[in-house]
């Protein structure tokens, strides 16, 4: 990647991360933590890696998304807003009774979102069952999914990990957002998912470790997922949560709670000012 | 009543027969020779996936499959399947609305000897209050092979509840014909309606033989959908004979009485009596000694009939 792409894929990420805290503000409700946490990714898949046709959102050979942890709608839905599913004006309907923005990704109401998902753990299943799909037609899209690091603490993630393996799924690439909290706090603390890295392996996956907002980190560990053969992988990324967010970062409180005026207003100041900066870079 | 087959069995043999379709795949978890799927492993095996004693899994990858565009069955029993994996069934499969068929075998009592844990006595309680969910009890082989045929058919998830235990053969091959969300009357009479489904519709049968040499004539109907509920039959059957025993291989809270009760009270109340495992747990023991000791008997219908019929103005 040069830099020129980079500073695309940034300035992208910023406007996802823009309309993020609008939707949990304007609905006075939702998850800004972990949406921030995984913008980076969701952006690096959306706008530099996967095959998609939004004129077409359930195109056969897509490739397919999705968002095990399901309550970073904000983050998603801004995705694929900004990529043209649909208009970027409806995000502030977030939530709304009369919208089909639902608090979590709805595959029937949403234009681009490939599998409804909420109750954690069952997303990689469904991911799991896509990437089966793929294999037993011969098709060469491939299934990317988001785990949350509180997410894997359901046994069904790693039921969902063992099947991946058994069935050598190297279509299936899915991503640890590891941003180290949860809602009741630090998750080595509710209960430590450690070691993270062998676990994984230990269940039979090509395991990658990255920033979480390095795109060409993120970048690579796509493209290294596509040339493993035999494994699914799993890619590690190291976040931090609220990222782009000063007041956000890093703090667990702000996993489902919306800011009120005045915190909406510095948190699009400051993500305004990076992009002013982007600009005079 | 003819040859004896378990509707499990039926269901595999559907599957084999039906999997020609190459949009079908087959889920199990382990237990592909109780719940027959075998069956269609042995003629498909490509599009047999063991998803291993992991039902919550095995649903939600069923669910994805479906994305894909595949119809799918996946299998367990019916405890492991509608109860274990309840909430996977629900969020991943109904809210969605994906084409995913659960085979739930060894429903019931008559499962017999592995006893309470393994007996799923509210299933359908459960499965019935899921939207976009339906769900069929079928009574025989042919109506099992039917509703394999009538699921893969429609479009949206279907809950089969199949039993382990050998019934008789009610229908004929070569005249049956099965209507999703329609019942079938099996017998005329004007003095009583018998509702059975599954396990307890040929017992309903043999009900009506009791009370015939009584002076009773019992219209006997078999409710194989239990949601979305044939509303017509149930009416009709209220108007015309006054008086309403369901019975079911289930809990008497939340099944096929429940069903057909809501059908009454708001259309055309008449008394009902309810026939079912009265709110206790399945024990072991030999499925026909069960039967007796949880009140599933011919002559239990029976007695419940004089019970109704005394009710009735």
């Amino acid at each position: 990647m040069d830099k020129q792409e980079i500073k695309a894929l940034k300035k992208q990420a910023t406007y996802i991360r823009k309309h993020i805290i609008d939707e949990v503000y304007s609905a006075a409700s939702g998850h800004p933590g972990g949406s921030l946490s995984c913008t980076d990714i969701l952006t690096t898949l959306y706008f530099k890696e996967m095959r998609v046709d939004t004129k077409n959102p359930k195109w056969e050979d897509r490739d397919r998304f999705v968002l095990s942890k399901g309550h970073c709608a904000p983050a998603l839905y801004a995705t694929l807003a900004e990529k043209g599913f649909f208009p970027t004006e409806d995000l502030t309907q977030f939530r709304q009774a009369d919208s089909y923005l639902e608090g979590h990704p709805s595959m029937t109401y949403v234009p681009g979102v490939d599998m409804s998902t909420g109750s954690l753990g069952q997303g990689i299943s469904t991911a799991v069952g896509m990437a089966l799909a793929g294999k037993l037609d011969n098709k060469d899209y491939r299934v990317y999914s988001i785990l949350g690091d509180g997410e894997i603490q359901e046994g069904q993630v790693w039921e969902a990990c063992m099947a991946a393996a058994h069935y050598k799924l190297d279509n299936l690439t899915a991503f640890l957002d590891y941003n180290g909290l949860q809602i009741d706090g630090d998750i080595k603390e509710v209960m430590s998912p450690e070691p993270v890295t062998d676990k994984f392996k230990a269940f039979g996956w090509n395991v990658i470790l990255i920033d979480a907002h390095d795109y060409e980190q993120i970048y690579d560990a796509i493209q290294q997922a596509k040339t493993t053969k035999g494994k699914p992988t799993m890619v590690i990324a190291k976040s931090i949560k609220g990222k782009g967010v000063s007041f956000m970062e890093d703090q667990a409180g702000w996993h489902g709670t919306a800011p009120n005026k005045e915190q909406r207003d510095q948190a699009i100041a400051e993500l305004d000012a990076f992009l002013a900066g982007l600009e005079v870079e | 009543m003819s040859q004896k087959i378990a509707t499990r069995e039926a269901y595999g043999s559907a599957l084999a027969e039906f999997g020609v379709d190459s949009r079908i795949v087959v889920l199990d978890a382990d237990l592909s020779k109780s719940t027959k799927t075998d069956s269609f492993k042995k003629k498909y095996p490509e599009r047999f996936l063991n998803m291993g004693i992991a039902e919550g899994n095995m649903m939600a990858v069923a669910a994805g499959l479906a994305s894909c565009g595949k119809v799918v069955f996946a299998s367990s029993f019916a405890i492991f399947a509608a109860e274990r994996a309840c909430e996977q069934i629900r969020n991943s499969i109904c809210y969605p609305n994906l084409n995913v068929k659960i085979g739930a075998s060894h429903a019931g009592v008559t499962l017999g000897e592995d006893g309470a844990s393994h007996q799923a006595i509210e299933d359908m309680a459960i499965m019935r209050a899921i939207p976009n969910m339906t769900v069929i009890s079928p009574a025989d082989a042919v109506e099992t092979r039917h509703a394999v045929k009538a699921a893969i058919e429609h479009n949206g998830p279907v809950y089969l509840r199949l039993g382990r235990l050998a019934v008789p053969t009610l229908y004929d091959e070569s005249t049956y014909s099965f209507e999703l969300g329609k019942g079938v009357t099996l017998a005329e009479g004007n003095d009583v309606s018998v509702i059975a489904t599954g396990y307890m519709v040929h017992k309903a049968l043999e009900a009506r033989q009791m009370l015939e040499s009584e002076g009773i004539k019992a219209r006997i109907i078999d409710i194989h959908t239990i949601k979305p509920i044939d509303k017509e039959i149930i009416i009709k059957a209220a108007k015309e004979t006054g008086a309403i025993v369901t019975a079911e291989e289930h809990n008497v809270f939340g099944g096929l009485g429940s069903a057909v009760s809501e059908v009454i009270v708001e259309n055309c109340p008449v008394p009902v009596k309810i026939l079912g495992i009265k709110d206790k747990f399945g024990k072991s023991g030999k499925p026909d000694k069960l039967v007796e000791m949880y009140g599933l008997t011919a002559a239990d219908i029976a007695a419940r009939v004089k019970e109704v019929l005394k009710m009735k103005k």
